[in-house]
C-alpha cells in the first residue's frame, strides 16, 4: 500500500471532545440519579457514561485512553452484579422477601429533604454492569487486528 | 407580554423549522458532497437549535418549568454539529472524494501537492 502524506490532525476533534466529553458524563449521572421520579436510571444512564468514554476512543488512541481513565471492565461488571446481589440479600435482615425495597426521607444538610431509596443502590449494580459490558464489547473489537 | 411572548414562540418553531426545510432542499440540489455538508451542517444547527429554543421558551412561559436539559442541547448542539461536518469533509477529501468540476480553486490540494515534492527531494 502506497504511503499516504495525509498527517492525521486532530486540532479539532480533540479539544472538543475534552469539553463535549465531560458534559455527557455529567448529563449521565444526571440521569442515573433521576431514574426514580422522572425518565432515566441506571440502565440509559450506564450507555451514556460508555458513550463518553467511546467518544475519547475515537478522538484518541486505545493507549492513552487506558492510561487515563485506568479502568478494568470485567472487574466493574463484576462489581456491578456484586451490589445488585447484595441489595437483594441485604433485605433478608429485615424478614422481608428477597429484592424488596424501601426509601425513608432524610434530611441532608447542604441538599435538604431528601428521599434515599435502597432502589439507587440496585441501579448503581446495573450502571457499572452496563458500563463494563458495553466497554468490553467495544475494546475487545477495537483491539482486534 | 403575553402576546409577545406567543410571537417569539411561534417565530421561533417556525423559522427553525423553515431552515430545515432549506437544510433539506440544500441536500438534494447541491452538486458534491462538500456543498451538500455545507448547507446540512449549518442550516440544520441553526434550525434545530432555534426550534429547541421555541419549545424552551414555550414550556418556560406555559408551564412555569425552567427546563435546564433543553439550554444545555442547544450547547450541546452548537459545539458538536459543526465538528461533526468537519470531520465527514475531511473524511471524504482524504478519501478522494472529487470535488465539482465547475469549483475554481483547492487550496489544501496545492498545499498537498507542495509538501509531496518537498518530501521527494529530501
Amino acid at each position: 500500500m502506497k504511503k499516504t502524506h495525509v498527517k492525521t490532525n486532530d486540532v479539532i476533534f480533540q479539544p472538543v471532545t475534552k469539553v463535549v466529553a465531560f458534559i455527557i458524563i455529567i448529563y449521565s449521572l444526571h440521569l442515573f440519579f433521576s431514574g426514580h421520579y422522572t425518565p432515566g436510571g441506571g440502565f440509559i444512564g450506564g450507555l451514556m457514561t460508555a458513550a463518553a468514554f467511546v467518544l475519547l476512543l475515537l478522538a484518541f488512541d486505545v493507549k492513552t485512553v487506558e492510561k487515563t481513565l485506568n479502568v478494568d471492565y470485567i472487574k466493574m461488571t463484576a462489581t456491578g452484579l456484586l451490589i445488585a446481589v447484595l441489595t437483594g440479600l441485604g433485605s433478608f435482615f429485615y424478614n422481608v422477601p428477597f429484592l424488596t425495597q424501601t426509601f425513608s426521607y432524610v434530611d441532608i444538610p447542604l441538599l435538604g429533604k431528601t428521599a434515599l431509596a435502597t432502589a439507587v443502590l440496585f441501579d448503581l449494580g446495573v450502571y457499572l454492569v452496563v458500563i463494563g459490558v458495553t466497554m468490553t464489547i467495544i475494546q475487545t473489537i477495537g483491539e482486534t487486528e | 407580554m403575553s402576546v409577545i411572548v406567543d410571537f417569539l414562540i411561534g417565530f421561533f418553531i417556525l423559522v427553525g423549522a423553515l431552515l430545515c426545510l432549506i437544510a433539506m432542499f440544500g441536500v438534494i440540489r447541491l452538486p458534491d458532497v462538500y456543498t451538500r455538508n455545507h448547507a446540512a451542517s449549518k442550516a440544520a444547527t441553526l434550525g434545530v437549535m432555534s426550534i429547541l429554543l421555541g419549545t424552551f421558551l414555550y414550556f418556560y412561559f406555559y408551564e412555569g418549568h425552567f427546563n435546564s436539559r433543553v439550554i444545555l442541547g442547544i450547547v450541546f448542539l452548537f459545539m458538536t454539529a459543526p465538528v461533526s461536518g468537519h470531520l465527514i469533509n475531511r473524511a471524504a477529501y482524504n478519501s478522494g472524494v472529487k470535488i465539482w468540476d465547475k469549483s475554481v480553486r483547492d487550496d489544501l490540494k496545492e498545499y498537498n501537492q507542495k509538501k509531496r515534492n518537498k518530501s521527494s527531494i529530501d
